[in-house]
């Protein structure tokens, strides 16, 4: 919560769109951003000099920091890229060539459609398996849509528009009994609950670094597991690495092969600050107070008349996000109430994922979603209802 | 003139650094330096150390599976 000057008043604005970005980000992420630009400054892995190679060791820390935080030994099979969409794009783009089959289920985001919508133009088939009501997904229905040129099994962990989270290591062990690669898109669930790539039998994970890494925008990639080869996923852009410069072809080993040109070293200066911030609080006792406040969210708006509130209601079996309508009023109107009326900020309409709402039944007009994280306290939660409350009584 | 360091010359700055990590868990100094032009045209760094710890650096190398393009003498 901070306060703002509006018109000589204070007010006291409350972000609810942490599901979108996180908001604000922990102590230490600005100042290591600050640090980066006022006394490192140079290009990472361009140059010889101090700076350079200071500027690369805070890349390369990062990258060991992502490493450790899903489990996978080799850093250098961390990708950095221009953020979690850009990722899944080079995982789909890199590895499936015309022929192939995906098995993706019903509440993807749009940084999967969209891509896999485009390589279906270049003969690659799609079967995406049927989510119940709640976003909930029956493993048994993925083995059943595997075919003989399937290659990919993708899902994406916890919903961006109700919080429902996949059963990823049962699906895991299903694409890796079948030898098929399995992508997760870790977007809204990496760092509110524990990912280990190993466990979970995760070949590819794509991850964000500015939601609940508590990094700033413009910072993701896609981890290579153990098992991919570099060689199976081509690179999706070409260009300067800093390495090799003799040689016009793109080097072929790992992460050059897939990180041309000059990398968000001031991003990932920040997120290596979020991700200390986050190992030291502990993603098990964030996972425990979101836990707590999403469901008192949850019991607090069911209770108020006229709410409609998807997914499971049962916080234990989603992320803090809480997807929800109210009879009668559209969801845009009540975003702009919340916001000019109250200062609680949070995100309407159909969050880039057409495919969930039409799962949850909330296609085409879509739904208010708040998106509660670690900076949230109850007195928030309490404040948030009291708002929907009063919304709710003016309506009737 | 007798030779003072070596270099591992290896394929990015990344692998560079890793090297560097894990030498100097084994107290062992490295330092980044530009790719000498004489021993490769590759623009980036490689990791130099003393001469004389050339040895136990392969060892610590070897033992944890780095791999690097080369060691020459400087």
């Amino acid at each position: 919560m901070i306060i703002k000057k509006n018109k000589g008043e204070a007010e006291h604005l409350l972000y609810l769109d942490n599901a979108a970005t996180s908001w604000p980000k922990p102590p230490g992420v600005a100042d290591a951003m600050v640090h980066f630009i006022e006394s490192v400054g140079a290009n990472p892995g361009r140059s010889g000099h101090r700076l350079s190679v200071e500027a690369a060791r805070i890349v390369y820390r990062t990258r060991e920091a992502i490493a450790q935080f899903f489990n996978i030994s080799d850093s250098l099979r961390v990708v950095f890229g221009l953020n979690i969409t850009d990722s899944i794009n080079l995982a789909l783009h890199g590895l499936l060539k015309p022929g192939d089959h995906v098995v993706i289920t019903g509440m993807e985001h749009n940084a999967v459609m969209r891509p896999l919508h485009q390589l279906e133009k270049n003969s690659v088939m799609i079967t995406q398996v049927a989510c119940a009501l709640e976003g909930t997904i029956d493993p048994n229905d993925v083995k059943k849509a595997i075919l003989p040129n399937t290659r990919l099994v993708v899902v994406n962990h916890a919903s961006n528009v109700c919080g429902t989270l996949l059963p990823i290591k049962e699906i895991g062990e299903i694409a890796r009994h079948a030898n098929l690669l399995f992508l997760v898109d870790s977007a809204q669930s990496a760092g509110t609950i524990n990912i280990d790539m190993i466990r979970d039998q995760i070949d590819l994970l794509a991850f964000t670094g500015h939601k609940s890494l508590y990094g700033p925008m413009g910072t993701g990639g896609l981890i290579l597991g153990e098992r991919i080869d570099p060689q199976e996923i081509n690179p999706i852009r070409q260009g300067g690495t800093g390495s090799r410069s003799e040689r016009e072809e793109q080097p072929d080993f790992m992460p050059d092969c897939y990180e041309s040109g000059t990398a968000n070293a001031v991003g990932l200066a920040g997120l290596l600050a979020g991700l200390a911030w986050l190992n030291d609080v502990g993603v098990e006792k964030i996972q425990a107070d979101e836990e707590k406040l999403c469901q008192q969210l949850i019991n607090g708006l069911m209770e108020i008349p006229g709410v409609i509130v998807y997914g499971t209601h049962d916080a234990k079996k989603q992320t803090a996000t809480v997807a929800w309508n109210m009879e009668g009023v559209e969801a845009s109107t009540i975003g702009m109430r919340l916001d000019d009326e109250f200062g609680i900020l949070c995100r309407v309409g159909l969050h880039c994922a057409p495919s969930a709402h039409r799962t949850i039944g909330t296609f085409p007009d879509g739904c208010v979603r708040f998106g509660l994280g670690a900076f949230n306290s109850q007195s928030d939660v309490e404040r948030t209802l009291k708002s929907v409350a009063r919304i709710a009584k003016e309506k009737t | 003139m007798k030779s003072l360091y070596v270099v591992f010359l290896v394929d990015s700055t990344s692998h560079a650094l890793r090297i560097e990590i894990i030498l100097h868990k084994q107290n062992i100094q490295s330092k980044l330096i530009p790719v000498p032009r004489h021993l490769s045209s590759d623009c980036g760094v490689c990791v130099r150390i003393a001469i004389d710890q050339r040895e136990i650096a392969e060892k610590i190398l070897e033992s944890n599976k780095i791999a690097y393009q080369s060691i020459d003498v400087l």
